[in-house]
């Protein structure tokens, strides 16, 4: 796997969080997340609310500290550099973000936010700036009139476009997409969408595309990885995870999104009660508490995520024992 | 150049328009330009000199010759007035300049960096907050001497944790803002983010508080020379001219402490009313 641009091994974070009048105990929002993106691939980032997925992209990016972990752009180890030494790398890895309007600031026309990047790292000439910046808003579908404008003045897709924008003024490699069209309605939502897929053709890009939305991520990516209370449990390639998926969190996922049609049926899995807390997570599977498919094994023994072919792996203690021919379908 | 003309049309038209939809500030803005330009032109539009003493004709009472009447020396009150324009307006601005570039540094660095820095900066200014501020300023003019500088100086130390808490606790908020982030996420070092990004988004706050102690420094500065312990004779500054005239008032001339009175006064008016419409005016969203 040495051909990956991104290599995540190990990545954990955690925040300490007071309790009680002296005790401080350990949120932890990410725990030995391993992935790879390689170039001009999407990698789907899944999970419910709170699950970790926008950290784990934070932590990617250092724009937060990973408690520990190692992470490899291009072969290159990032972990350990400095801010200083980052910065120069921060050119080939943007971010795209979940709230358009907020991650622009209200200060200062978007034009001129777009063309930070470009003199920030000396991108194109001084000179060019312009002509670039406006060549930046073509290339996402703003018209020049768009460039000194606020990002209050802009809808909420050309807020989004600005952002992208901004992300690839500097000729990045690689996107960490954070959920970029939930904020967004349907049918601006699939234009972004329509967007980011033809700029990753013509720019080659690589996407880490965090999203909760399978549908989305169907029509998008080419592998997915789900992550359940900063574990990942379950990865793959799309059409595999999403149709036959092993681990039972990620069936419980796919059997809540809406079906297209209402005549539709489909086996309804769902967890119940409400997402286990992060803040000292049970020690072995995560999801015991939740499983509709538990048993006593499955808090005994330690879950770990293992490859169950080439592609795909999973982390249900149950699947690694039960499965035959990578088929598992238990009944209770 | 031919575009300059409509540019200014378009411009007048707007401002016009923003007059009509906050005549209040509007107003505010009124006094204070008004004022300011009267302290400006103060040779061209005071009658007399303000330093002229005028034995044989002292204590008037308002007249054609002397609208605001003449004071114990036989002064001319309107002149003084005009030119005490210059003088407490100077003082004002020149303590509310010093306090808000003092004070918000001190807030700025509290609030981005936080911590031990945090902790240091906020509990000094504790420290000068903990006195009354007229108080703070008295014993600051007292041990300094009194002077136009001093004065300045007294009054801009006493405002500093006005502006300090003000900025630090903006800063707090927009420091973990996401644009901010995104900012970093591009490539911006910490002072580039600190100027460009944070600093023009703590600013309007800020500006609206000093607008406000705008007015209350000219109004300390008018009590501490009343007190004698700003400015002193003969110089034309209002809060002098009142204690002048304060002894007088119980024997009828009450013009001599008044008109100085109603300058204050006004003044403070004005900028209040600044004060208020100014948030309005700064933010971005309504442009």
């Amino acid at each position: 796997m040495t051909d990956s641009l991104l290599e995540v091994a190990g990545l954990g974070k955690r925040y300490p969080v007071r309790s009680g009048v002296f005790g401080f105990r350990e949120l932890v929002a990410a725990d030995e997340v391993s992935l790879s993106v390689k170039a001009g691939e999407t990698l789907a980032l899944v999970g419910e609310s709170g699950s970790g997925k926008s950290t784990v992209g934070r932590c990617i990016l250092r724009l937060e500290t990973p408690s520990g972990g190692r992470v490899r752009l291009d072969g290159k180890e990032i972990t350990e550099l400095p801010e200083s030494e980052v910065r120069k790398l921060r050119p080939q890895m943007q971010m795209v973000y979940q709230e358009p309007l907020e991650s622009l600031n209200p200060r200062h026309p978007v034009g001129k936010l777009v063309a930070e990047p470009l003199f920030l790292h000396g991108i194109v000439p001084k000179s060019d700036i312009k002509r670039r910046v406006v060549e930046l808003f073509r290339l996402v579908g703003l018209g020049e009139e768009h460039v000194g404008r606020y990002p209050h003045a802009l809808s909420g897709g050309q807020q989004q476009r600005v952002g992208i924008a901004r992300a690839l003024a500097s000729n990045p490699r690689l996107l960490v997409l954070d959920e970029p069209t939930s904020a967004l309605d349907v049918s601006v939502e699939a234009q972004i969408l329509n967007l980011l897929k033809d700029l990753q053709e013509k720019l080659k890009l690589a996407y880490l595309f965090i999203s909760h939305d399978l549908a989305v991520v169907s029509m998008l990516a080419d592998r997915v990885a789900v992550l359940y209370l900063g574990q990942i449990v379950e990865t793959g390639p799309t059409r595999d995870v999403l149709f036959n998926s092993y681990h039972p969190y990620t069936r419980a996922l796919v059997s809540a999104t809406p079906v297209d049609h209402p005549r539709q049926k489909k086996r309804r899995i769902s967890l119940s009660g409400e997402p286990t807390s992060p803040i000292d997570p049970p020690a072995n599977c995560r999801l015991v508490p939740r499983c509709p498919f538990a048993q006593p094994v499955c808090s005994k023994v330690e879950a770990e995520l293992a490859s169950v072919d080439a592609h795909r792996s999973t982390r249900c203690v149950r699947f690694q024992r039960e499965h035959r021919n990578g088929i598992w379908n238990p009944s209770e | 150049m031919a575009a300059v003309a409509p540019r200014i049309r378009a411009n007048s038209r707007a401002l016009l328009h923003w007059c009509r939809r906050n005549p209040v500030t509007a107003f505010g803005f009124g006094i204070i330009i008004g004022l300011g330009i009267l302290g400006l032109l103060a040779p061209l539009v005071a009658p007399y000199d303000p330093y002229a003493l005028n034995p044989a004709n002292r204590m008037r009472p308002p007249s054609w010759d002397h609208l605001f009447g003449t004071g114990i020396f036989g002064e001319d009150i309107f002149s003084r007035v005009l030119y005490g324009i210059r003088i407490d307006f100077g003082i004002g601005l020149g303590a509310v300049a010093f306090g808000l570039v003092a004070g918000s540094s001190v807030g700025v660095f509290a609030g981005y960096y936080g911590g031990k820095i945090d902790e240091v900066l906020m509990r000094l200014m504790d420290i000068v907050a903990a006195f009354p501020g007229f108080i703070l300023a008295m014993a600051i003019a007292g041990v300094l001497g009194p002077s136009i500088p001093n004065l300045i100086i007294a009054i801009a130390f006493v405002n500093v944790p006005v502006y300090a808490r003000l900025s630090r606790s903006r800063f707090l908020v927009i420091r973990s803002s996401l644009y901010a982030m995104a900012a970093r996420g591009v490539g911006a070092s910490d002072m580039r983010i600190l100027a460009w990004h944070l600093l023009p988004n703590s600013l309007a706050p800020i500006f609206v508080q000093s607008t406000l102690q705008c007015g209350w420094a000219i109004l300390d500065a008018a009590g501490l020379s009343f007190i004698g312990l700003g400015v002193h004779l003969p110089t034309p500054e209002w809060g002098v001219m009142i204690g002048l005239g304060a002894p007088r008032i119980i024997s009828g001339q009450w013009w001599i402490s008044f008109f100085p009175g109603l300058a204050i006064a006004i003044t403070v008016m004005g900028f209040n009313l600044i004060g208020d419409g100014l948030q309005d005016l700064l933010d971005p969203k309504r442009w």
